[in-house]
């Protein structure tokens, strides 16, 4: 299953760079979600892929038992998601001012920091 | 720390925290207060008085003794020398500047830069490890370009002071590397680290025979001759003298432009008396004393002709030091005290004539003698110093430097006739600068001249007596202090005896005869330029008009438009030029060592697949491929929400709920943000060729190879469990929790959480602040 996970993270590097290489500030929007997408898989496959063992402790015991997924790679994943969140509703709100600005949304035309 | 040799660097240091208060309070006076610090200095120099031969008194401090670098300081005759004058010079300089500069605002920060400098020269005299004499080396660099630069509105001034300072800076860091070399090498020899930075330290070895001396000698050169304004880098020294009269008189004639001639002088025990030696650093000299004397006649700023006679006399000094032999040596001690007392003398007096008349124009000058009483005889006595004319010490000084050229054999006729051509040229020089304003007819100047105050009048005046006494009376200098500073140059004690009339034997003779030539060959000179019979001067002018600086000047201009062209190609200003540079540097940087790396390893354990995970994966894959060839916005968006839906999935088959959870919520959450956004925005067009959109292509793939192999590696790695370990252990016992990623989430990492809430609060605050931005301008 690791190449196909490798193999996934590789096509959503490259639709996200792709993306991103765009001149629509929309697609640019769409490439830097696919590229968090791409990131966290990234970590999280790194980490070890482990079937229907999650972190958790029975009610009861002192501690999870033997061979359960790492909580480690986990734990960074989660915050990762939430700010990579916060990153693109921010930057699409940004982007959405930055053309009614600008009045454009070719990223090749917003060179000049003066207006 | 307690050495009083340590104290006497500290204190123009300290006294630059006082100096803006004293100029705020005393304006024009400040001097007289602020002369307090180099007269202390000295007073206490003065004490070390008489130096005996071939001693030297050494203290040292440990700085960073890792590195084997001390605050090492030496005193022997030739630091006390500089010592002196440094101080002597810099108290009477200090008097002078206020009342030159008025009532001028940056005063305080004048004397601020001035004493930094002067504490600066003082510990680069006085060091004794390489590094310190280094970074005292580069302060001085750094004084003199604010100094230059004082008139910072001009931008003369200002490009003279940027000349300086990269001409020197460039040597500067040439001088580094050979210091460097030169600690490598004596440590190669037997040296200990400290010993081996150590100038006092090199005596116990020969870095003569070390494989380095050919680099060491040309990057130390290369070094002394920029500070020293040697050919061919002597260009920035007349263009200094766009600075203030007080620092040309300080910086520019009397201290730091020596400092090359110092470091020359303190190393040719170490470095000298080699044939390469000789010949380089003596051929050097001559062109450098014949290039500055034969400019000076070409020019009638007074300040321009005392900088050229001031390269004239630098560069016969380094010929000196190059020939190296006893007498030259002691000629170049003489020569370089002599020349520090009438130049600086000369400078203020430069000084007052532009005060006092408003001008530096030779022509426009003459008479000055009755207005200006006093300026005119230190003036007129400095010159006679400096022309070499008996009874001055700069007449002892001209004897020894023709006995040298006659006694030593290798040196030759041409020699002897270079020496006497310069000396033909400073000896007009010298009457251009003080007959010419001071005697005939009264000139035409832009206001009406009377005589400077004391504080401008008082500096010359001693300054030029002291050249009067010391020609008259030479045996206090050479018991006190001159035989002791040749001793430190050869590295031997030697005796030193100096005289005016030398008695009747061959030699003697000769040079008297040469002497008495050269003065009345100079005259000859300077009336010939003063009545114009030859077009002397405009011939010297277009003769020095080409050369060095004009280098300068385009390689500056090269770099300028070069860096120009760069930044335009780098700084495209285009965001996905940005993304392509950094996507192809990772790819290049990181793409190679991952091929090997993964060609090189055993394949990580796959384990296994099961056909719905390589469902949802293959559905993510292809919701990704879709989305970047679909120009509908709406639908687009709903194949990136597949993405995350899926990758939501992926989560749940791989025991992490927590995960799954969190992405299915804020991959809603998304997906509505962007709606509202998006209809905002316009359709998307095609706005990319065929072409580009390959070449995008090509590099998206790149990537994305670059990462699958990346994650292929990465997987073979053992982690190290420790932290992990830690967390499922303590879980419960520890936080109480038996969701393991939780606990870590709120407990264990709880601040790193309090972070990510921050950043999603401030982002949620941005979106607000937005989205609010809109419904204002509507309003």
């Amino acid at each position: 299953m690791l190449i196909f996970m490798a193999i996934l993270i590789g096509v959503l590097y490259s639709t996200g760079v792709y993306l991103m290489l765009r001149r629509n500030v929309v697609k640019l929007i769409f490439g830097l979600f696919l590229l968090g997408h791409a990131a966290n898989l990234l970590i999280f496959t790194v980490g070890g892929l482990v079937r229907a063992r999650p972190p958790l402790a029975a009610v009861g015991a002192d501690a999870p038992p033997p061979d359960v997924a790492d909580p480690l790679p986990q734990a960074l994943v989660l915050t990762a998601i939430v700010i990579g969140f916060a990153l693109t509703s921010f930057f699409a709100v940004l982007a959405k001012r930055v053309f009614l600005a600008t009045g454009t949304d070719d990223t090749d035309a917003l060179k000049s920091t003066e207006s | 720390m307690t050495d009083p040799l340590i104290l006497i660097i500290l204190v123009p240091f300290a006294a630059t925290i006082v100096a803006p208060a004293v100029a705020r309070r005393l304006g024009a006076h400040t001097g007289w207060v602020l002369a307090l610090a180099p007269a202390i200095v000295f007073a206490y120099v003065s004490r070390l008085l008489p130096i005996e031969p071939g001693t030297a008194h050494t203290v040292a401090v440990p700085w960073v003794g890792s590195l084997g670098i001390e605050f090492a300081f030496l005193a022997d005759g030739l630091s006390v020398t500089f010592l002196l004058l440094i101080s002597g010079i810099g108290a009477l300089v200090m008097i002078y500047a206020s009342s030159y500069l008025g009532r001028d605002p940056r005063l305080g920060r004048f004397y601020v830069f001035l004493l930094a400098f002067m504490g600066a020269m003082l510990g680069l005299v006085l060091a004794d490890n390489l590094i310190t004499l280094f970074v005292f080396w580069e302060l001085t660099s750094v004084c003199s370009y604010l100094l230059i630069g004082f008139d910072h509105e001009k931008a003369e001034a200002r490009a003279a002071a940027l000349k300086a300072l990269l001409v020197t800076g460039l040597g500067g860091l040439l001088l580094l590397a050979g210091f460097l070399l030169m600690g490598i090498a004596g440590e190669q020899l037997g040296l200990s680290a400290i010993a081996a930075g150590k100038i006092s330290g090199l005596a116990a070895v020969d870095l003569r025979e070390h494989a380095y001396y050919h680099a060491i000698f040309i990057l130390v050169l290369l070094g002394c001759i920029t500070k020293s304004a040697q050919v061919p880098f002597h260009f920035w020294l007349p263009a200094a003298m766009a600075g203030p009269t007080p620092v040309s008189a300080y910086l520019h004639s009397a201290t730091m432009v020596k400092a090359g001639i110092y470091l020359l002088a303190r190393l040719s025990p170490h470095l000298g008396g080699t044939p390469e030696w000789g010949w380089t650093v003596g051929l050097i000299g001559l062109v450098t004393m014949l290039t500055g004397s034969l400019a000076t006649l070409g020019q009638r700023d007074m300040k321009r002709v005392l900088a050229y006679s001031t390269l004239a006399v630098l560069g016969t000094l380094v010929m000196l030091l190059g020939v190296g032999t006893e007498m030259a040596v002691k000629t170049a001690v003489v020569y370089l005290v002599a020349h520090a007392m009438y130049k600086a003398a000369l400078f203020m007096v430069a000084g007052n004539v532009d005060h006092e008349t408003g001008t530096r124009e030779l022509h426009r000058l003459g008479g000055l003698r009755k207005l200006m009483p006093w300026t005119a005889l230190a003036g007129i006595l400095a010159a006679l110093s400096k022309a070499g004319a008996p009874p001055m010490f700069g007449f002892i000084g001209k004897e020894m430097l023709y006995t040298t050229k006659l006694t030593v054999e290798n040196v030759g006729a041409w020699a002897v006739v270079a020496s006497v051509v310069a000396n033909v040229a400073l000896v007009a020089s010298a009457l251009m600068v003080s007959v010419w304003p001071f005697l005939g007819k009264r000139g035409d100047t832009p206001k009406k001249p009377h005589e400077a105050p004391l504080a401008m009048v008082l500096g010359a005046v001693l300054l030029s007596l002291m050249g009067l006494g010391r020609g008259l009376m030479p045996q206090p200098f050479e018991t006190n202090l001159g035989s002791a500073a040749a001793s430190a140059i050869l590295g031997r004690p030697v005796e030193m005896h100096l005289a005016l009339w030398h008695g009747v034997d061959p030699t003697a003779l000769a040079v008297l005869g040469l002497s008495l030539l050269t003065l009345t060959l100079g005259g000859g000179l300077y009336f010939l330029i003063r009545r114009r019979v030859a077009p002397v001067g405009p011939l010297l002018r277009r003769l020095f008009s080409v050369g060095p600086t004009q280098l300068y000047d385009l390689t500056l201009q090269g770099i300028y438009s070069g860096a120009d062209r760069v930044t335009r190609f780098i700084q495209s200003g285009r965001l996905r030029f940005y993304v392509m540079v950094t996507m192809l540097v990772t790819v290049i940087v990181a793409g190679p060592p991952l091929v090997r790396a993964f060609m090189g390893g055993p394949a990580a354990a796959n384990g296994g697949w099961r056909i719905h995970e390589i469902i949802v994966a293959a559905l993510a894959l292809t919701a990704a491929l879709a989305a970047t060839a679909l120009r509908s916005r709406l639908a687009t968006l709903a194949l990136v929400g597949v993405v995350g839906t899926c990758m939501g999935l992926l989560f749940v088959f791989f025991s992490a709920p927590d995960l799954a959870l969190t992405q299915v919520m804020i991959e809603v959450l998304s997906v509505v943000i962007l709606v509202m956004v998006l209809h905002r925005l316009p359709l998307v067009i095609k706005r990319s060729g065929r072409l580009s959109r390959g070449r995008d292509a090509v590099v998206a793939a790149a990537v994305g190879i670059t990462m699958t192999l990346f994650v292929l590696t990465v997987a073979r790695v053992d982690r190290d469990p420790t932290v992990s370990d830690f967390y499922l252990e303590q879980s419960v016992p520890a936080a109480h929790g038996r969701n393991v990623v939780n606990v870590i989430l709120v407990d264990f990492r709880a601040m790193d959480t309090l972070g990510e809430i921050t950043v999603l609060g401030a982002a949620g605050l941005g979106v607000l602040a937005l989205l609010r931005l809109r419904r204002k301008e509507r309003s």
